[in-house]
């Protein structure tokens, strides 16, 4: 039989693509440019069971997600930067306190209300260190109509799989626009769920480290009891200031993140095995570069393209590699340098980084990037 | 085609322009078999304001989603046929409603002019849908999906009720294109 096919906004594929993977729980409050994916989730998720509550704003709405996925739901909500702004507080909790959930923040102009309708790219750091305290982070920056739909998917792979929060971020451009899209039939792509407690609900522990560095999350509202908490915590989930665990703890949930970076970290690599001026781009802004490679090779230039599609954690060793490889890296963004800085810091001076940078709410044009090819090359 | 084919349907917010460009493209990537891709901008108005909606068609994978030169421009106000011209391509075409574009911007591609809005409003009956009379004066000109395949796309669309209305804008609005090309 034929695939489904149709043709669909990059935020109605992510929303597709929460259901795809099982998301039953939406809770949010809308705001440009991510509205049409609480839109599709308000719609879709009453017909299957689930349950999509319209908060009285952002920070309870993060609560809301937050309440569902510990009751054993896989939850969604989607935002835009001053909402994601709001969030932080939660986001914070559900790192602490290892709670599975999925963050669309589709980026626009900022700070504060900024650009509502324009592009941007410059939520990638609020993604990290948006919330205060240490803290692993994960962010998707998918740059096709496709992609958001599949990484959509991988989010709450991750999110379940590594008991903590992880983002998706689109820019505007991504969110936006149109693209035929191929729906997986069930079963094709990967859908991974969280593990259940092996032991009596007398036994269990919600963050018993004797299962690893995951330990096993049980479901609010069965046999199960636990406490939560924001604080510092033991393995009974009581709060604790043991300096030690404390220590050992904070360490452990970053390395949830850091002894599985070949699980999470993904990319691309276009025309790179020649290339002697490397771009690096994520999003939209990829798109505008891989055209601009193929017009530099037109023009006898050896371009390539690294493209980030995770873009926390950041792929440290790929870029690292990169510097020492390529005469030069060009890394085109629409915000003022965060991508930019973070090349910088794995090139570790091995290469020059030069920015391109747009906050004016139009995307980077492939014209803009080609010129600074030829100018660098 | 193996070549880019870039179009932009320009006007005000709330005269349904991105809902053509929407159409067009799924008519190039549903029924053609194109790859296509639909991209918008607008204000943050709900009415009013300049908006704009990109279609890009293509034999080959899109990269970029939005217009580098455009091959094909519609204006249905003044200020979009002023704000949205400059990159029109030498040869290229522009169709601008005639009663409201009284300014036609300079340079070397054709223009065509036609009242659209007055055409929905006066010979379709709805002034609704002046965006599928501009759909269907657009399809005539570019060429680049077929006529057929942009009729599915915009019954496709629209409720059952207003079937009829929108296939005599889709048609009024490609017969038009073709007189006034002429």
């Amino acid at each position: 039989m034929a695939k489904k096919v149709a043709f669909l906004q990059g935020n109605e594929a992510a929303a597709q693509g929460a259901l795809y993977a099982g998301c039953t729980f939406f809770g949010g409050y809308p705001i440009t440019p991510s509205t049409e994916v609480a839109e599709v989730m308000s719609n879709e998720l009453p017909k299957i069971g689930g349950k999509f509550i319209q908060m009285e704003d952002e920070i309870g709405a993060m609560a809301s997600v937050i309440g569902a996925s510990l009751t054993g739901a896989k939850v969604l909500t989607a935002t835009s930067g001053p909402g994601l702004s709001l969030k932080q507080e939660l986001i914070g909790y559900a790192c602490i306190a290892e709670t599975p959930c999925v963050i669309v923040n589709v980026m626009r102009g900022g700070p504060s209300t900024g650009m509502p309708t324009g592009p941007s790219q410059s939520d990638v750091m609020c993604a990290k260190w948006g919330t205060h305290g240490d803290h692993a982070a994960i962010c998707l920056t998918p740059a096709s109509v496709q992609e958001l739909f599949e990484e959509t998917v991988r989010a709450f792979n991750l999110a379940e799989k590594y008991r903590m929060p992880v983002m998706v971020m689109p820019d505007e451009i991504v969110a936006h626009m149109r693209e035929r899209i191929v729906f997986p039939e069930p079963g094709e792509l990967e859908v991974v769920n969280r593990t259940a407690p092996s032991v009596s609900p007398a036994e269990y522990k919600p963050y018993d480290t004797s299962f690893g560095d995951v330990p096993p999350l049980a479901a609010f509202g069965t046999e199960y009891r636990f406490h939560v908490t924001g604080l510092n915590k033991g393995q009974d989930g009581f709060p604790t200031t043991k300096a030690a665990w404390v220590q050992a703890e904070e360490e452990r949930q970053i390395r949830k993140v850091d002894a599985n970076l070949d699980d999470i970290v993904t990319f691309e690599e276009y025309e790179l095995a020649d290339a002697d001026v490397a771009i690096v781009a994520f999003g939209s802004t990829s798109r505008s570069a891989r055209f601009a490679v193929n017009e530099a090779r037109k023009q006898g230039i050896k371009a390539g393209l690294f493209r980030i599609k995770t873009f926390w954690p950041f792929p440290d060793k790929q870029i690292a590699a990169l510097a020492g490889k390529v005469k030069r890296i060009i890394t085109p963004e629409m915000n003022l340098g965060m991508c930019t800085g973070e090349v910088k810091r794995c090139a570790e001076g091995k290469t020059e980084v030069v920015g391109i940078f747009r906050v004016d709410g139009e995307p980077i044009n492939p014209g803009q990037i080609l010129e600074k090819i030829k100018e660098v090359k | 085609m193996s070549q880019r084919y870039e179009i932009r349907f320009s006007g005000a917010g709330g005269q349904g322009l991105i809902l053509a460009g929407v159409i067009m493209a799924e008519a190039a990537s549903i029924y053609d078999g194109k790859q296509a891709v639909q991209s918008q901008s607008y204000g943050p108005e709900a009415r009013g304001g300049a908006s704009k909606s990109e279609v890009i068609v293509s034999d080959d994978f899109i990269d970029y989603p939005k217009a580098t030169v455009v091959d094909a421009l519609l204006a249905l106000t003044q200020e979009a046929a002023d704000k949205y011209s400059h990159d029109l391509k030498e040869g290229g075409v522009l169709l601008i409603d005639s009663d409201l574009v009284k300014n036609v911007p300079p340079g070397k591609f054709k223009t065509v002019a036609f009242p659209i809005i007055n055409t929905a409003k006066n010979e379709v009956g709805r002034e609704i849908v002046a965006n599928i009379v501009a759909l269907g004066a657009m399809v005539a000109l570019t060429g680049v999906v077929t006529k057929e395949s942009a009729e599915k796309a915009v019954l496709a669309r629209v409720p059952e009720a207003f079937l009829e209305l929108n296939k005599k804008a889709f048609n009024m609005g490609y017969d038009k294109a073709v007189a006034a090309k002429a």
